[in-house]
Formats: structure tokens, sequence, C-alpha cells
């Protein structure tokens, strides 16, 4: 046995044990984020269950069945609960019972041993709301325009009055956020003119009469548009649906709550599939709904990609000068060496401390004196003075910047000098080598460093909390009004959206599945884009040790 | 001919020229992009430096008394503007920058004059005056401030905080007095030119119809007060202080029916006389002034269940003090002496903040604008206004590094409390608990990372088959990019129940995991020949993976179980109740898993790296000479790479140092300084993000803040440079050999 120990090979076995263990994790987290995230919006069975009381009554739960485990008696009897039942494990499951607004918790455990009988009913149906969440229960009748439609009519009709209610409250909102939102956008703005005509001390009656002749004619407007608003939203609540729910009560949801209406237990699988498909369309192109913990997450998405998409066009200029810099113009000399260590230091900081530099020196500084010398009349509210998405992309550009010169310079030094000193050989100037040689030929680095860059900024979080990420932004930083884009507003993001719904949501357990969901999207963004790089990388380095060999 | 000539000529220029322009081009963007790098740590110590600067005090002006009379109590105002005087005469004199001084005189019973005055606390700035004919007179500044022309004006008025300016209180003269007022009730202690001490409290209710106060007196008489020098009574109304006889009385006044003396101190130091008390704002310091020039701050702390009045500590002035004010807000107080000269401390930062000589004679009053930025004192014939530039006084070497005693607590302690609802409270910004729980966060996670990363290094480099390894390198580069969000929101909301479940299978899976690697190890050997010399003995990697995975499984499957046999049902219980051990959901256990997590590429990375990158004829010389390849390994390329392995866990703890979300996301952070591994932490990166956004610009909290990131810049730039260096260095011996 000691012999055994000697020779080394328990301890190789226990070397490569840590290399499986690395493996099991990365690919089990992938694996627990894809199958968590991509679960959500598969239409799980509905379940009736009957179940035993205490007092030898019974009742009905209606509900989709979320996880099941088994607990010591011990721990359920010391936190106080009591159990039925004798044995040391218990057997217990979650169910999401929806009906939000008719019972205290949309969550509830039930022991497995209360459960008397289960079906699963093909009636049952899963109603998606615009508000408090799901509703499930067994749809009685739908009354359109005062008729009153019951068991096939219903089952026909339902499809096309969805569909209407959509269709309406879609118009409700585009009438909302496009129309009124510019009138609102344009009623800010003359009231900024005036008060900087005010500032300047030209506010006489003849600067400001076309100002309110505007503004009036914009009320005017707004109040036109907005009685229309009323008009559509009271046609959407006109019609509604009538469920029955697991107490037995007839529930009445108006047409312009329901979202959609689903019959789980009736699809096949192909059904099923459709069914999925269409819920991740809607994740990815909706807005959040309920703080965020329903509906998608589409401003999210626009207010990262926006973002990363800023940080690259001021990264990549000043990443690539720099790395030319370092590698073709400075002096090979101490000093060089200590900008290089220090630059690969930088990538070495934590993002927060670039965050705090961000806040103090971009926001206050740089922003306060932007607010001050363009946008007096806005103050105090401050204009560019206020984390923003602007600031953001500055933020995370100086973050990611050692990543671009890094692996641009890498790129430098893999050219072999031969080529550098041919181009010279040939009477080419210094520029013109660089621009017509060197440069195209690191293109592949530094798209390398771009993509890692992107990578690393789409992941960062801790930074942005301080320069402009908020959990819900009123508008896109990118929309109709002029000057259509708006680098001073707040915006979005994937990650923050997961610490947020995650962590400061009053009903985590409801939002858990979004928060896997969302996950699941960064991930695949991150790795795919890892993966991409990592696949520059290597045709780069096969295409230079052909270049060198060849 | 020589068209072409001159044309080959211009555009040689035009190249030449386009070089040059170039070259400047990209030395300046170039080295503009370095220098906007350092910019980073700059202006971090620009934000953080104010911090540790000393006070500066200017004089603004002095002016000579408007008349002879005695001072009552002096004063500033919120801008600044004014100077104020109460004397004796009954008369407020305001004395101005541009020389414009007036007058103004109390509404003063025809005939009474004053004799006895006491200061209430500071913030107040209500001064109680006692008349001749038994009437108490309570007068304030009121500082009116309008806007005629847009200008904005200040003009100095008086108010009566009482409602009208006197209420009688006895038959004859006041001629001892002391005063703690608030907007309902308003306390006081004195006496007449006979009989004992009275304790008079006046409660005040708003009349509905007239909308004035009326105020009620109750009285109790005080006859144990005998031979007193001095009196205070505390801003919350509930404690008499009484100098008599070099000692400090303490009575309890809360409930007029059960007032006692509380507790007698010995405040005076040795062979001193205690001259003067005063309070320092807030609700509870008391500060006595000894002969000697030392000042000792006292204060209630909780020692054997009861609350007494201890010494905390003490400033040594040198030279008897004739004046002492504290501040409005802060908790800190100046002093002024014989020679006229002026010092200015801070008692929880324990700083001396400033020495200021003067010439002008001893001073005899001192006081201190509301918001703490200006002084006036009186010396000689007159009073001299400064202008006091002091933002960041609570801050010190020892407030943020050393065991400070704060008010209320029962010793000294590393505290860190930036914000409560109170207005009274006190910030107490000691990074010590931050900086230890970051390096809790950081060592909890290398010592799940460091053996995993360097173990599977070592097998990756030195054992790996080239197929697999260009399978894994690209695995662990994914896990290093994976977000850390993603990371932390697994931690906390799925691994840290899954950990509080079944912590039993937890604790026996990292006994059963390397066990069971063991014995795959040895039932390998123990296979026939044909089999472990096969091929697939290369692959033990991945021979391991189901054989984990199955362990892990079955480790959670028998936690309960084992938790039944050995911790009574209940592991999270047990470890409370019977351990007597804190026991956090969130805890050092789940954020080690976790950041350990998303170390592990870094350190792999490098260490794979280094070990790799060993010459191979290093190795084969030792093959060659016979030893086996585990020997090689451990006598030649370990001890060849270990520099890069040293370097690759220095960079990987220079990134456990400052990981942000997996910390805020995975532990509770409370700012605990315990190694408990079952309890949470808050490191410095958390703490910035959690409380960066509600600091407001160049408060002291902000640029703690700032200070926080600028000690995480520093330290993980210090890592980092080691580890390059080493790493450095390593490949220039590596190219040599």
């Amino acid at each position: 046995m000691r012999k055994w120990f000697t020779s080394g090979a328990p301890w190789i076995w226990m070397t490569s044990g840590a290399v499986s263990l690395a493996l099991i994790a990365v690919l089990g987290l992938l694996l627990l984020i894809a199958s968590r995230g991509l679960v959500y919006f598969w239409p799980s069975t509905l379940y009736e269950w009957q179940l035993q009381e205490s007092q030898g009554e019974t009742s009905v739960v209606i509900g989709e069945r979320y996880e099941r485990e088994r607990v010591p008696r011990e721990r359920l009897e010391q936190a106080g609960m009591t159990v039925p039942g004798e044995a040391p494990f218990v057997e217990r499951f979650l169910v999401k019972t929806g009906n939000r607004e008719r019972v205290s918790l949309d969550f509830r455990w039930i022991w497995q041993d209360q459960v008397i009988a289960e079906r699963t009913p093909e009636a049952l149906a899963v109603v998606e709301r615009v508000r408090n969440g799901n509703f499930y229960g067994y749809p009685e009748a739908l009354v359109v325009d005062g008729e009153r439609l019951q068991g096939g009519q219903m089952a026909t009709r339902l499809p096309s009055v969805i569909e209407e209610a959509n269709r309406l409250r879609d118009e409700a909102r585009e009438l909302q956020s496009g129309a009124i939102g510019r009138i609102n956008y344009q009623l800010e703005q003359l009231r900024l003119q005036k008060r900087k005509l005010a500032l300047k001390g030209q506010d006489s009656p003849d600067n400001l009469a076309p100002l309110e002749a505007q503004a009036s004619a914009l009320r005017a407007e707004y109040q036109v548009l907005e009685q229309s608003l009323f008009a559509l939203r009271q046609q959407a609540a006109s019609d509604w649906l009538e469920v029955r729910e697991m107490t037995g009560e007839t529930v009445r949801l108006p047409m312009d709550q329901v979202l959609a209406v689903a019959f789980p237990n009736r699809m096949n699988l192909l059904e099923k599939l459709w069914h999925w498909m269409g819920k991740v369309a809607i994740f990815v192109t909706a807005e959040p709904r309920e703080a965020n913990t329903e509906g998608g997450v589409f401003p999210a998405i626009f207010g990262t990609v926006f973002m990363v998409m800023l940080m690259a066009v001021i990264v990549t200029p000043f990443g690539v000068l720099a790395a030319v810099y370092l590698h073709e113009y400075a002096a090979n000399n101490a000093l060089t060496r200590f900008i290089r260590i220090a630059v690969i230091n930088l990538a070495g900081v934590p993002s927060i401390v670039y965050g705090v530099f961000g806040l103090g020196f971009f926001v206050y500084v740089l922003g306060g004196s932007l607010d001050s010398l363009f946008y007096p009349e806005a103050l105090p509210s401050p204009t560019f003075g206020t984390p923003g998405v602007l600031w953001a992309s500055l933020t995370l550009a100086i973050l990611t910047l050692p990543v671009v010169i890094v692996s641009t310079e890498e790129g430098l030094a893999r050219i072999p000098s031969t080529v550098r000193h041919g181009s010279l050989a040939l009477g080419a100037t210094q520029a013109e080598t660089l621009w017509r040689i060197v440069l195209p030929m690191a293109s592949p680095a530094i798209m390398t460093g771009l993509i890692l860059a992107v990578a690393r900024a789409a992941g960062e979080v801790a930074p942005l909390m301080l320069v402009g990420v908020v959990k819900l932004a009123p508008q896109l930083p990118v929309d109709g009004n002029f000057p259509y884009v708006h680098l001073e507003r707040k915006f979005m993001h994937l990650g923050f959206h997961i610490y947020d719904v995650g962590f400061q949501s009053p009903n985590v357990e409801a939002a858990r599945p979004l928060v896997y969901a969302t996950s699941f999207l960064l991930v695949t963004v991150i790795v795919s884009l890892n993966l991409t790089a990592i696949a520059v990388r290597n045709h780069l380095r096969e295409k230079f040790r052909s270049i060198d060999h060849g | 001919m020589d068209a072409a000539k001159l044309e080959r000529y211009r555009s040689s220029q035009r190249r030449l020229l386009k070089n040059r322009l170039t070259r400047i081009g990209i030395v300046l963007g170039g080295s503009m992009v370095l220098v906007s790098l350092l910019l980073i740590f700059f202006y971090l110590l620009y934000v953080v430096t104010p911090l540790f600067r000393s006070p500066s005090l200017t004089e603004s002006y002095q002016a000579p008394f408007l008349s002879p009379a005695k001072t009552l109590k002096l004063g500033l105002d919120d801008s600044r503007q004014y100077g104020y005087r109460f004397t004796d005469l009954g008369v407020v004199e305001f004395y101005q920058a541009n020389g414009e001084h007036t007058a103004r005189r109390l509404d003063l019973p025809e005939g009474a004059q004053i004799t006895a005055s006491a200061k209430a606390h500071p913030a107040s700035e209500i001064l109680a005056m006692g008349l001749s004919n038994g009437d108490l007179l309570l007068a304030r500044t009121d500082f009116i401030t309008t806007y005629p022309n847009n200008l904005r004006t200040i003009t100095p008025a008086l108010g009566y905080p009482l409602g009208s300016p006197t209420y009688p209180l006895g038959e004859e003269a006041i001629r001892s007095l002391s005063v703690a007022a608030d907007q309902e009730q308003v306390t006081l202690v004195w006496r007449g030119d006979q009989g004992p001490y009275q304790l008079t409290r006046l409660y005040g209710e708003r009349d509905f119809l007239s909308d004035e106060v009326v105020w009620t007196p109750v009285s109790v008489e005080l006859p144990e007060l005998n031979n007193v020098q001095s009196l205070q009574l505390s801003p919350d109304q509930r404690q008499l202080f009484v100098l008599t006889d070099n000692r400090i009385q303490v009575w309890q006044i809360g409930a007029l029916d059960a007032v006692r003396l509380d507790q007698v101190l010995d405040a005076a130091e040795p062979e001193a006389r205690i001259t003067e008390l005063a309070l320092l704002a807030g609700e509870s310091s008391l500060l006595v002034v000894n002969d000697n020039g030392v000042v000792s701050q006292w204060f209630q702390a909780r020692i054997d269940g009861q609350r007494r009045y201890q010494r905390v500590r003490a400033f040594v002035h040198d030279g008897p003090v004739t004046a002492i004010a504290s501040e409005h807000y802060r908790k800190g107080f100046a002093l002024g002496d014989a020679e006229g000269g002026l010092d200015l401390y801070h008692t929880t930062a324990e700083r001396h903040l400033l020495h200021q000589d003067g010439g002008n004679g001893a001073v005899r009053h001192l006081a201190f604008a509301p918001a703490g930025n200006g002084l006036i004192l009186e010396s000689g014939e007159g009073v001299t206004l400064f202008t006091l530039d002091n933002p960041h006084p609570e801050i010190s070497f020892s407030a943020l590094w050393q065991k400070v005693w704060y008010e209320g607590y029962s010793e000294p302690d590393y505290v860190w409390q930036s914000t409560s609802g109170s207005n009274d409270f006190e910030a107490k910004m000691s990074l010590m608990p931050l900086a230890f729980g970051t390096l809790k966060a950081a060592l909890y996670a290398m010592v799940f990372a460091v053996p995993l990363a360097v173990a599977g290094a070592i097998y990756t480099a030195y054992f790996m088959t080239p197929g697999v390894r260009r399978l894994v390198k690209p695995t662990v580069e994914i896990m290093e990019a994976l977000p850390t969000v993603i990371l932390g929101f697994l931690a906390g909301l799925w691994l840290a129940p899954i950990v509080e479940r079944n912590l039993a299978g937890i604790l026996l899976l990292v006994l059963l995991l390397p066990l069971v690697i063991l014995l795959c190890a040895w039932g390998w050997q123990r296979l026939p020949e044909r089999w472990h010399s096969s091929t697939w003995g290369h692959y033990r990697e991945l021979l391991l993976l189901p054989v984990l995975i199955l362990t892990g499984v079955v480790a959670l499957w028998l936690s309960p179980y084992l938790e039944l046999l050995l911790m009574g049902g209940d592991a999270r219980a047990f470890i409370t109740h019977e351990l007597g051990i804190p026991f956090d959901q969130r805890n050092a256990l789940v954020v080690g898993l976790a950041m350990g997590f998303a170390v592990i590429p870094t350190i792999f990375s490098i260490a794979e790296d280094a070990i790799f990158s060993v010459p191979k004829h290093l190795v084969n010389g030792s093959l060659a000479l016979g030893a086996t390849q585990w020997q090689t390994l451990n006598r030649v390329v370990l001890l060849t790479a270990s520099p890069g392995i040293f370097s690759a866990i220095m960079m990987g703890f220079g990134r456990a140092l400052g990981e942000t979300m997996i910390v805020l996301m995975a532990t509770g952070n409370t700012p605990l300084m315990e190694w408990n591994i079952f309890e949470g932490m808050r490191t410095l990166a958390a703490n910035i993000a959690v409380e960066m956004p509600e600091s407001a610009i160049g408060s002291s909290h902000y640029r703690v803040l700032f200070l926080a990131a600028f000690v995480l810049f520093v330290a993980s730039f210090f890592f980092n440079t080691l580890a390059e260096l080493v790493r450095q260095r390593l490949r220039r011996k590596y190219s040599t050999l």
C-alpha cells in the first residue's frame, strides 16, 4: 500500500478528479440554467388535487407542481408546523396556485399524505393576465357584446376575442407611448425653451407667444388623444371571461386583463412545442409587467445591446491606438515595460472601482460641467449630471480598455518582423506599413479583443449599478423624438435585471423562473461571444503558424 | 520628364508628411489613453485626500464691543454673515463684516435686571435669563431671509421660544439657572435669593383656537443640592449634571416624581480641580474641563448590565482652559486659553485638529456656527469671527482602522454603520469590518479554489491527452467568462437553500470525494493488466465524471438520514443550539463555493500555462535518468513552475478581493468580524455597491467609500504586480534554460 502511495498513482487520480469536478461544475451549471430557464416557458400540466384537511374536511387545489422534496419531520416540527402522519420523512410539493388577488399566497406546500385524489382535467385552463399573474380554473362562459357564449361556442370564439383584446391593448399602448409620449416630450422641451429664454433675460411676451401657442396646440391634441385612449380602454373592458376557480366560485375576468388562455392538459407534444416557442418569442420581445416579475425582457436586452455597442465604438479606436503606440512606436525601455505591466494589472482591478471612478469623474465632474455649460435651463434637475447610458458605456470602455490593448498587442507581436522589414525595404513609410500591412494582419486579434471586451461588458453589473442602470426605465435610450438617441437616459440591463428581480422583488418564488430564463439568455449571449473569440483566435494562430513556416 | 519628377517628389513629400503626422497622432493619442488610465488612480486619490487634510481657520474680521457690558452668550448665524452677543444689560449686539453693527434690546420688564443666565445646548441656540423680579426670560436669535430685488438678504431678529418674552418663576431674584428646551417641554433648574434649588418643568400645549402654546409648570424642590459650582441639563431633559466639591453628581430627572441621584463621578483628574462642564452634541456625552488643561469625555456605557458614566478618553491641552464650546451637530469641540490660543478637537476621531495662537489676551467666550464652518470668540475688548474649513473632522486613521469607543457602546469596537434613521446618529465608519469581510470571503474562496485549480492545472498540463485538453481549456475559459451576477444569483437563491437543507450531505461530500477517487485509483490498479494499461487509462478525468456525479447524488440522498442520526434531524438547529454557532442561510461557505468557482479559471489558466511551458528537455532528462512520471512532476516540473503557480494564486486572490456581485447576493451583507464559516460578511466592494448610490457628493461618507475603492485598487494592483513580475522572471528563466 505504501509503495502504491509513493508511486504517485493515487495522486495523479486525485489531480484528475479536480479536473472532473471543475468540468462537472461548469457543465452542471450551464445545464441547470438552461433547463430551469427553458422549462419556464413549457406549458406544464395543470392538476386538480383533492386534499384531506385537518378537521376531516376536504378541499380542492388547482395549480402547477413546482418542486417536490423530502424533509425530515424533525425540522418541520421545530419550525412550528404540524405534520400529518408518523414517518420520519415527509414528502411535500410546492404548488403554484395563481389567482393572486383571491388567495393570500400564490404558492403553497402540500403534504403528499394529504392528497386523496389527483386529476388532470382537460378543461382546466391557465389564463395569463396583465395584472396579478396567472389564473387557474375552468372557463365557464365568454361574454362578448353582452352575448353569453358557453361550451363549444366559447371555445371557437375565444381565440378571436383574445386576439381582438390584444389588438386593442397594443393600440392603446401605441397611443400612450407613441403619440402621447411624443406630446409630453415636446411639452417638456417647450418648458425648457421658456426657461432658457428666462435665463437669458429674453422672456419678453413677443418671444414667449409662439412657444405658448405651440404648447396650447399640443395640449389640445393631448386632450383628443386621451379621449380616444379612454375609449379604447373602455371597449377592451366591455367583454369578459367567466372562470370557475378552485373554491368553486366563478370569477369574472375582463378581457382587457386577459393576455392568453391555454389548456395545457389538452395539448399534444407538438402543440406544446408551438406554445413554448410563442412564449419564448414573447419573452424576448415584450416589455416587463408586474415589477419585472412577469412579461418579457425586451428593454433589458435593448439596453444591454445598446450600451455594449456604444462601448465598443468608444473602446476600439482608443485601445488599438494605445496598443499600436506601445508596440510599434514607443521605445522598448523600462518605462514602456512598466506601462505594459500597469495595463495588464488594470485588467485585474475590481470592476466596482471603475464604477466608483465613473460615478465620481464622469457623472459628477464631466456630467456636472456639461450641465452647467449646455443645459442650464433644466437645472437643478440634472441632464448629464446623473447616471446614464453614456456614462455607463464610458465606464465600461475604460474597464475593457486593457482587454483590447493586451489582445491587440498580442496580435501585433505575432506578426513576424520580416513582414514589416519587407514593406519598409520596398520603400513604404512606417505609416503605410502600419496602415496597409500591420493593421490588416492584426485585425483578427483586434476582433478577438473586441469580442472579449464585449463579452466582459455584457456580463458586468457592479459598476453599472453606480453609473446608470435602473430596474425600470420608462423610455428606451432610442425613440422617435428628436434627437432620437438620448444618451443621458438611464437604461435597463439583463445582468441587473437578474439581480433586481432575484433579490429585490417582493415575490421571489414567483419571479425565480423568470430569473433563470434571463440568466439563460445572458449566458447564451456571452458564451457564444466567447466561443467566437476563441474560434477567431485559434484560426489566427493557425494562420500565423503557416506564415512563420511558409 | 520634369513634371513627372516634380510629381514624384511632391508625392513623396506628401507621404513623408503623412508619415510624420501619423507618428505624432499615434504617439499623442496612445500616450493620452495610457495617461487617462493613470487618471483613475489620481482621481481616486484626489477625492480621498480632503479626508486627511487638516482644517484651516481664517480670521474674517474683528469688531470692538458696541457696549462695555459683559457677555452672556456668543453666536453666529447659518450664513456666517452675523456674529452676535447677548449682554447682561439685556441687549443683543449683531456684528457684520462690513462694519454695519446693530443692536436689539430684549423685552425686559420695567426695572428688571438680569441676575443669572444659562445657555441651552448649542443647536437650540436658546439663552435663558433669570431676572431680578423672579421672571424667566427665554430668548434666541432668528435670522430672516428675504429676497427683495432677487437679492438674498438676511435680517437679524429676536425670538422668544415661550411665545411671550417672560415667564414668572418666583418672587425673588434668580441667582442660579440651568436650562434645556425643545418644542414641547422646557426644563429649568434654578434658585432664588433664598430657598433651595427648584426643578421646574414647563409642558407646552398648542391651543387649537388661538394657535398659541400654553405652558403649564410643574415644580420639584431639590434640597440636596448645595455648594453648586456648575449645572448642566442634558438636551433630552432626563439628566442633570451638578458640579460640586470637585465631583459630578448625575441626577435622573426624567420623571419628576422619581428624581434621584444616580451616580457620583470622581471626574477630576489626579491633583486637579474641575473648572467647567460642557455637553457634546447629541444626547449623552459630558466634557469635563480640569484646571490643568485636561478635558475628559464621559458617557454612559453598559457595564455589568447597568448604564454608568465612564471616562472614555481625554485630551490634554497645554495650560488652563478659559472657554469651551462644542459643535452643534458633530462631535467636535473648541478650547480657548489664557494666552488667547484656540484649539479644535474631535472626540471620536481622537484628533487634535488645529491650534491657533492669539494675541488678544484670554479667550472668555467661544461659539461655533451652526454648520460648524465658523467660529466666534471673545477676547480683549471685542469679538473675532473666523471662517472654519473643517469638512471631515470625524475621519482619522484611528477612526478608520482602530477600535473606537462610540457613545452608547460598552467598549471600543470596530463598527461600520454609515446611516440610520435617527437625527442624532453618529456615522461609524471603521473600515476594519469591511476589510475583514473582504479577506474572509477571499480566503474561503481560495480554500475551495486553490486545491482544485492547481491540481486540475497539473493534470491538464502534464497528464492529459491533447485531444481532451483542447476541449478542457475552452471550457475553463467559458467558466471564466460567466457573468458573476449569475453565479451570485445561483449562489444566493439555489445553492444557499440546498446547502442549508443538506448540510450533512455537503460535509460528507468533502470527505467522500477524495475517498472515492482514491478508491477508483486503487480499483483501477486492481483491474486485469489488459484493462489498466489500455488507452482508457489516459482518460481518468472522463472515467471519474460519472463516479463523482454518482457520489454527489448519494451524499445528498444520505444527507437527511445522516442529519437524523448525528444531528437530531435538523442540522441548522443542531449548529445553532447544540454547538452555539450562529448560522445564516447566506454564509461564508456558500460564498466560498461560488467565488471559488469564479476564481478557479483564473488560477487554472495561469498555473496550467506555467506548468505546460516548463522546457521539455528538463522532463525528458529526468525521465531518462530513470525517474517515474510522478517523481519528475514532483521534483522537476512543479519546482520549476512553482513561481508561476504562486503568481496564479496571487492573481486569483486579487480577483477574489474585488468580486462584488457574488458577495452582494450570496451573503447577508452584515459587517461582522467573525471567522465563522456559517455566518456572512460584508466586503469593501459590496459595501460600495450598496451605499454609493445613496451617499451625498463630497460628504465624509462619499469620500470614505472612495477610500474603500482606493484600498481595493491598491490591493489588487499590488497582488497583480507581484504576480506579473514573478511571471516575467519565470519566462526569462525558461528562455535561458
